[in-house]
């Protein structure tokens, strides 16, 4: 397992190049002056040259590079033009909340999904089956957003069960970060559902049609074993690689997400950035966020070679 | 994989017809194509027509969808909004359906080009794709192209990516063989040969494409990335929307719920597609 | 026969399909006593499988179903018989092996835990008990080194070695039958005569009684006692291997026997019998086999044939089954 692990970062290394390029070739892309953008509509020349001094886009190309890699090789991503702090302490400070708010999510998305996918499986063809797709399938069409503000207004604005907004910290009370979290993290999880039900349904109607699952009715074990056991052990297989896709879609969504529910977190951060033009700010997220991205799907590698002997042990003997 | 040109006939028209997901999906999103294209006539007027004597009007018969803050008809703006949504999810495709097929075509059949384009895939697809998307759109400035160019350049590798695997099967048949033997050029071969049978899981990637792009420009232009205000899409729509969440519901529910129709249409006829079209159900064909 | 182990009568399972509901397995009957072996013939669709699964209620349930019959095991009726009772059944009183050892075990749990899973699925006994009882098993089907290979995952086995462990599994809990879908189809030659030796070694010893379904006439001379030949879901001949092989009396049968090659005769062709077996859902009024054959008369076509006996426990479904010269093939 560890030479695998290895191998896995090793391979990595390429990729981090490229997409630490593509980051660094964001602020390429904005056309005309970006430091003219970034100043605003009522910078004063001076105050441009200074942003312009500030971020080195007055100096060759290649310095620009060097310069920009060196600082990445230090832990530098940058300084923050609207916060005046650098890039990474602001988003160091805002990562526990957009993490604890993921997990909640996540959790939410395993525990409903994998549920309405196995008993869509179990089902099929009932009406069951039909009910837990369309539901399914509703999830994954509703903007995560839009979908935001409507169970703001049903069960905040109408029923008053949770707030509208604002974020308590886990460690303040837990009680109140359960209820400042849930609706966030039941508006990103919509989407993540749908799409971990629809795998898990057609992974577990694919392995129930398997021998090994005959076997294991012909040994007399309960079905709560042969499904419970033996099939579900197999369908983690498919499952955990969507969970990389799921991680993926759940950064995403958290961008907008934080900002409708005025969630302290890294997405909040990077929306605002995007509507201010901090570009400093929004490359080293953008790099931090595929960098995190990079190292969660290591993990899914991971976790798919424990599920998967078939992976992680050589063949016969 | 093979004689995919065959599949798309008449059978296959028959199939999906009776295909009850792939007809609701088509009613629903062909419904709401019909009311963006008819928006001008449909609408009650211009989209921008100011009437503040009824501002915050909830939905009536006069307004069927209400007024927003400026006693604007949030039906004609809806209605208009959906005419900008659906024309870039439209571009979105035509770029992916080009640009992703031209690379993922090129990738699975010169091995020599496999190698660096799928690392650039990769590179691009280790960044979420709203994220991503979200970076370019920020970085270009907010306008519907931008918003185009972005999206397209996040759904593009995904797209070339199930082309390559297309054309990477279907590349070893035979008739490939015989053909590249008797001396057709390689890219009379790739077009006229391989791609008409690589059809099958382009379409339904497209159609997946085109939801993703109607969600995404929604996420884009609530983030004031999009159009400017002036030309309403859906997801400006709902950002407007949203500082009057209390006192006027439906100016963020209405937009919000047009884009769940059509992209729920979009998604029911792509996995109605994807079950007529799906290779392993042509073995009852043949 | 004295008190049969189990006893199947009138047997019909029906398969649901796009186009209606058909018997894959039309009113079969048969008998196996207390440790004999009983192989089960016939080409691929002929039902053998169908019968096997039907017995331990393994039918995959949407389409599949036991239409009407008996099935008694030991005097029990086990038709209709509620799930739990079933279950109890499956392992200590009888065990299955089946056709495929290649997906038959499960990929992702080692194969010590298989096996002793089964075991302590019906008895009450210790995690450490259990695992030297899978050794013995292990080491009893021809597994060398059987401590070191409970640990091994089915991928990391040959087939004949999984095949064998498929064994030990269905052995595991003693049971009094044991039903063997095709168990050498999937296998290379050697490794075929190797587990029949093992097969026939563990029914002496063991004195269990053994349902052997196979397409192979070989096998069945070889392994044996009595034997039931079946065409298109019916029972076309049974009895003795004996008899049966000396004197055939169906015409499905003799055609069976003439396209098995064969050591002693120097043959120029082998026999086929012309024509394939009917679609699941072509529904004959008539004897299944009467579009095939050379006897055929207007009586075949019109009734069913009914199980004819013949000196020593021989039936056949023919309405000439009293032609028995070897050479008249059809």
């Amino acid at each position: 397992m560890i030479a695998y692990l290895i191998k896995r970062l090793v391979q990595c290394i390429p990729l981090l190049l490229l997409v630490s390029l593509l980051s660094f070739g964001l602020i390429k892309l904005v056309p005309g002056d970006p430091a003219v953008v970034m100043g605003g509509t009522n910078a004063t020349a001076a105050e441009i040259e200074v942003i312009r001094k500030n971020l080195g886009l007055d100096r060759p190309f290649h310095v620009q590079i060097l310069s920009f890699y060196g600082n990445l090789a230090r832990g530098d991503l940058g300084r923050s033009l609207m916060l005046g702090q650098p890039v990474r302490d602001a988003i160091i400070e805002r990562l526990p909340a957009t993490i604890a708010v993921a997990l909640y999510s996540m959790a939410l998305t395993l525990l409903v999904g994998l549920s309405i996918g196995v008993l869509a499986a179990l089902r099929h063809n009932t009406w069951v089956d039909q009910t837990a797709m369309t539901v399914a399938l509703i999830g994954v069409s509703l903007p995560n957003f839009w979908l935001g503000l409507v169970l703001i207004l049903l069960f905040s604005v109408h029923l008053g069960w949770f707030p509208t907004g604002g974020y308590v910290e886990p460690t303040t009370s837990f009680l109140g970060w359960l209820r400042s979290a849930t609706l966030p993290a039941v508006s990103l999880a919509m989407l993540q559902i749908g799409l971990l039900a629809r795998i898990t349904r057609s992974a577990m109607l694919e392995v129930l049609r398997q021998d090994y699952v005959r076997t294991a009715r012909a040994k007399g074990l309960s079905e709560f074993a042969v499904i419970g056991k033996h099939a579900m052990a197999n369908v983690a297989i498919p499952v955990v690689t969507v969970v990389g896709l799921i991680f993926s879609v759940l950064l995403s969504g958290s961008i907008i997400v934080e900002t409708v529910f005025s969630v302290p977190g890294m997405g909040a951060l990077l929306g605002n950035a995007i509507l201010r033009r901090d570009y400093p700010m929004i490359q080293g997220g953008l790099l931090f966020v595929a960098t995190a991205l990079m190292l969660l799907n290591i993990l899914v590698d991971l976790a798919y070679a424990w599920f998967d002997p078939r992976v992680r042990v050589g063949g016969a003997r | 994989m093979t004689g995919l040109r065959d599949s798309l006939t008449r059978g296959t028209l028959g199939r999906l017809l009776r295909h009850r997901a792939f007809v609701i999906g088509a009613v629903l999103f062909g419904t709401m194509v019909l009311l963006a294209v008819l928006a001008p006539w449909l609408g009650g007027g211009d989209p921008n027509k100011l009437a503040v004597r009824m501002r915050f009007r909830p939905p009536s018969w006069d307004f069927p969808l209400g007024t927003d803050n400026l006693g604007r008809s949030m039906l004609s703006r809806v209605l208009h909004g959906g005419q900008l949504s659906l024309m870039i999810g439209f571009w979105v495709v035509v770029l992916n359906a080009s640009f992703g097929v031209l690379l993922g075509a090129m990738a699975g059949y010169f091995s020599r080009l496999d190698g660096p384009l799928m690392r650039l895939a990769d590179a691009l697809m280790a960044f979420p794709s709203v994220l991503l998307a979200i970076g370019i759109a920020a970085a270009l400035g907010p306008s519907p192209t931008t918003v185009v160019i972005a999206l397209a350049v996040v759904y593009i590798p995904r797209t070339a990516r199930i082309l390559r695997a297309s054309v990477l099967v279907v590349r070893e048949l035979d008739y490939v063989h015989s053909a590249q033997v008797s001396g057709a050029s390689h890219w009379h071969i790739l077009f006229r040969h391989i791609l008409p049978n690589c059809m099958a899981p382009l379409i339904v990637q497209l159609s997946f494409v085109f939801a993703y792009a109607v969600l995404s420009e929604a996420v884009l232009s609530f983030l004031g990335l999009g159009a400017p205000p002036t030309q309403p899409s859906w997801g400006i729509l709902i950002a407007e929307g949203r500082g009057y969440i209390r006192e006027a519901w439906w100016l963020t529910f209405m937009p919000g719920a047009a884009i769940a129709f059509t992209v729920l249409g979009v998604n029911l006829l792509g996995d109605g597609l994807r079950d007529v079209l799906d290779p392993r159900l042509k073995i009852e064909q043949g | 026969m004295r008190d049969p182990i189990l006893s199947v009568r009138g047997l019909t399972t029906t398969f649901r399909t796009e186009t209606g509901v058909f018997p894959a397995v039309d009113d079969v009957s048969f008998d196996v006593a207390a440790g004999e072996v009983l192989g089960i013939v016939g080409e691929s669709g002929s039902g053998k499988s169908v019968t096997a699964l039907s017995i331990l209620g393994l039918l995959p349930d949407p389409p599949g179903r036991i239409a009407s019959g008996s099935i008694r095991f030991d005097g029990r009726e086990m038709v209709g018989l509620p799930k739990k009772a079933l279950r109890a059944l499956r392992g200590p009183s009888i065990g299955m092996i089946f056709q495929e050892p290649m997906t038959s075990l499960n990929p992702v749990f080692r194969i010590g835990d298989q096996i002793t899973e089964t075991i302590r699925a019906h008895e009450n006994i210790s995690k450490a008990d259990a695992r030297k009882r899978a050794i013995g098993l292990l080491d009893r089907v021809g597994i060398a080194m059987a401590a070191q290979r409970l640990d091994d995952y089915p991928h990391q086995l040959s087939g004949g070695m999984r095949q064998r462990v498929m064994i030990a599994i269905a052995l595991a809990c003693s049971p009094r039958l044991l039903l063997a879908d095709e168990p050498t189809t999937a296998l290379d030659v050697t490794i075929q005569a190797q587990l029949l030796d093992l097969l026939r070694d563990i029914q002496r010893d063991t004195g269990m009684a053994v349902v052997i379904i196979t397409h192979n006439m070989g096998v069945i001379a070889e392994f044996a006692d009595r034997v039931l030949v079946m065409y298109a879901g019916r029972v076309a001949e049974q009895g003795t291997v004996d008899a049966v092989f000396s004197t055939p009396r169906h015409p499905y049968t003799v055609g069976l026997l003439g396209s098995t090659p064969s050591l002693e005769r120097d043959e120029v062709r082998l026999t086929t019998i012309p024509g394939v077996l009917p679609q699941l859902s072509q529904t004959l009024p008539g004897c299944r086999f009467a579009p095939r054959c050379g006897r055929r008369t207007d009586a075949c076509t019109n009734a069913k044939p009914p199980l004819v006996e013949f000196g020593g426990g021989q039936r056949v479904a023919c309405f000439h089954g009293d032609v028995t010269e070897p050479g008249a093939v059809p």
